[in-house]
């Protein structure tokens, strides 16, 4: 599995003075589904656009099966693209769509009525080869337009915001079908998209970027559960966010922080006391109890509770108005709007996310450096 | 029921209206076919009905040479005008260079300068490098005015195209050349196409310009017509006129007749779609 089929060293893309892609390190693996996410202008089709060809980086180094492909034409790389506007051809059948690629590389016609209707019948377009793009839904040039793309036997396929102009049920569908389409074919997606369900239910791995940055690379469950950046912590999910600063570690190895709203305790076993960290824990590992609960010191007031079907949402005032998110099975017993609670947590269950010398700190790991670092504190 | 005879006198001034813009347009055509029948020489009455004009029309040399020489030219500029345009076209869609705007610019020159100022302005630079006036000449001067027309009307059918059609087509294997010969220009065909007749019609009935830029021996259809003025225009012009408008007409039909047709096979398809 990990073996991988796409390398990214050391990218920069630069448009005139805008610097859009910052460093990229990234492997693709050989057959997984990764998917690239990040708001808005963050880079991740001109990220796309460098693998398919289209884009030529500033400097660094993009390999695709071991070669380089900074000299190679779109065409020369074996990766094909879907577009998010489908780009169909308008003028051809949808038989001619799919069929393009083999006629340029001049496979012959007989081969290639067979193929097309493989490639049809994949994407469950049967009978549809005599129509006109303009003739069929948007659902169906979806199909199309990855049809014509997987008939060419990539090894990498690009999907650049594929469902992004379908409504949410079709959407939905498409996802499963991609999902399952990808698995009988063995090849590899990159997968661009800015929602971040739809990362988190597809794939094998997801890259967060954010302002022409990678920020976490990782399986939904490590990017869901442990994210390294404050970005990534506060994009994908809801989460409660505290600035803190770590003060001490505890006899039961817990590591007590200093917030603005208040003392809390995380567990982690780097440190360095005095240091500026996140900590972040999602609602609903988020507790709100009526007592104080040793180690942490945040007394609220709950504001209200929201029923969303097997979850209760609520939300907590800090004294120092922030807002904490509490989400709790539907039926446990739910505090009322005005009363006061304690919030806490399992320490274990928050992330803490040193933000700025989080590379000092992994120096020091890979030397082997950490035991001596937390122990001396 | 009042209502009702109100709608009704809307609909009954609505179609006199129209059958007189109709009557205004076709009448002065109407006129000339019949009178390339009529046996009298002066057009005031019709006495009677002949073919001599066409006949006459037939062997009157200086006035089908003209014709042929109005053909040529119009033919001829059209297809360079029509090949430079559209790759100009092209180029500018596709481009960001710099002077952009001042070449946008100076392409409406030659559609808003009085025709008579271009033409003096050919002429006195084809004698300034000695070009010899003749077809060649004029066929250059042609093509001058054509080319803004073909740009324009392109350039309008490439505002809706997306380049990602062009990069799927380059991902899929086409070099270069086959992505502007197979998928580009049928894409925009219609936008050419549309540019190309605008530009034929144009040098065919072209007189100022053609005024200045023409030799001796390479008069054109209309700057024959308007030699003939001053002497009377004789019936088989109008012969020949009657042949370009039937022929005009012909291939306007064919036109509709073939867009109808398309229009037709969408909604079929359209229809059976439903019905799925
Ligand atoms: N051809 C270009 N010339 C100049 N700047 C560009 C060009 N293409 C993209 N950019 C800029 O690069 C940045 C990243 O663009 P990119 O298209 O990669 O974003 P994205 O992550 O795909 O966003 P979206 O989710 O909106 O599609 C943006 O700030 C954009 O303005
Ligand atoms: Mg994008």
């Amino acid at each position: 599995m990990a073996k991988a089929i796409v390398e990214i060293k050391n990218v920069n893309k630069f448009y005139g003075d805008n610097h859009v892609v910052k460093d990229l390190d990234m492997e693709i693996y050989e057959g997984e589904f990764l998917s690239i996410l990040g708001p808005s202008g963050c880079g991740k089709t001109t990220t796309l656009r460098m693998i398919a060809g289209f884009e030529q980086q500033t400097d660094g180094v993009i390999t695709v099966e071991g070669e380089r492909v900074e000299n190679k034409e779109p065409f020369e790389r074996n990766v094909n693209t879907v577009f998010q506007s489908y780009a169909l051809f308008p003028h051809m059948t949808v038989h001619d769509n799919v069929a393009y690629g083999l006629k340029m590389k001049k496979v012959k016609k007989a081969e290639i009525a067979g193929r097309v209707e493989d490639a049809l019948s994949m994407v469950r377009l049967e009978g549809f080869g005599k129509r006109y793009p303009a003739q069929l839904s948007g659902g169906q040039r979806q199909r199309v337009a990855i049809a014509r793309a997987i008939i060419n036997n990539p090894r990498v396929l690009l999907l650049d915001e594929p469902l992004g102009a379908l409504d949410m049920k079709l959407r939905k569908q498409m996802q499963i079908e991609l999902k399952n389409l990808q698995k009988q074919l063995g090849i590899t997606f990159v997968y661009v998209t800015h929602d971040q369900e739809e990362a988190l239910t597809m794939s094998d791995r997801i890259a967060v970027m954010s302002g022409g940055v990678l920020e976490q690379i990782g399986t939904p469950a490590e990017i869901y559960e442990k994210p390294t950046t404050k970005f990534v912590a506060d994009f994908i999910g809801e989460t409660n966010l505290f600035e803190a600063v770590e003060a001490h570690v505890r006899d039961d190895g817990t590591v007590c922080l200093n917030a603005e709203a208040g003392e809390l305790t995380g567990a982690d076993p780097r440190f360095s006391a005095a240091e500026l960290v996140y900590l972040s824990v999602r609602p609903e590992k988020t507790l709100a109890s009526e007592s104080p609960v040793t180690g942490f010191s945040l007394r609220g007031t709950v504001r209200e509770n929201i029923y969303i079907g097997t979850v209760v949402k609520s939300t907590v005032v800090l004294q120092n108005g922030q807002e904490i998110r509490v989400s709790s099975i539907a039926g446990a017993p739910v505090p009322a709007a005005g009363s006061a609670r304690y919030i806490h947590w399992n320490p274990g269950d928050a992330v803490i996310i040193h933000s700025k010398s989080n590379t000092i700190l992994d120096l020091m790991d890979s030397l082997d450096l950490g035991a001596y670092v937390a122990g001396g504190a | 029921m009042r209502k009702k005879r109100k709608a009704a006198a809307k609909k009954y001034t609505s179609r006199v209206f129209s059958a007189l813009v109709y009557l205004f347009l076709y009448a002065p055509i109407a006129v000339v076919i019949l009178f390339s029948f009529n046996t009298s020489r002066r057009n005031v009455l019709f006495e009677g009905f002949t073919l001599d004009w066409y006949k006459q029309m037939a062997t009157n040399h200086a006035l089908l040479e003209s014709f042929g020489n109005t053909l040529a030219v119009a033919g001829v500029s059209t297809l360079i005008a029509t090949v430079i345009g559209t790759l100009t076209a092209i180029a500018m869609f596709r481009y960001k260079f710099r002077g952009k705007t001042i070449i946008d610019l100076l392409l409406y020159i030659p559609v808003v300068i009085p025709e008579i100022v271009l033409g003096i302005a050919l002429l006195s630079v084809f004698s300034l490098v000695h070009v010899p006036l003749g077809l060649g000449s004029m066929i250059v001067a042609h093509v001058t005015f054509q080319i803004p027309f073909v740009v324009f009307t392109v350039r309008a059918r490439l505002s809706g195209f997306d380049r990602s059609i062009e990069e799927a087509a380059m991902d899929l294997g086409a070099n270069r050349v086959r992505v502007l010969t197979g998928i580009t220009i049928p894409i925009i065909a219609p936008g050419i196409v549309s540019g190309a007749v605008l530009a034929f019609t144009l040098s065919i009935d072209d007189i100022i310009i053609s005024f200045f830029t023409t030799g001796a021996r390479s008069t054109t259809f209309p700057l024959k017509i308007m030699e003939l003025v001053r002497s009377g225009v004789s019936p088989d012009v109008y012969a020949l006129s009657t042949i370009i408008i039937l022929a005009t007409f012909v291939v306007v039909l064919i036109s509709q007749i073939s867009v109808y047709k398309a229009n037709q096979r969408a909604l079929k398809s359209k229809y059976k779609e439903k019905q799925k």
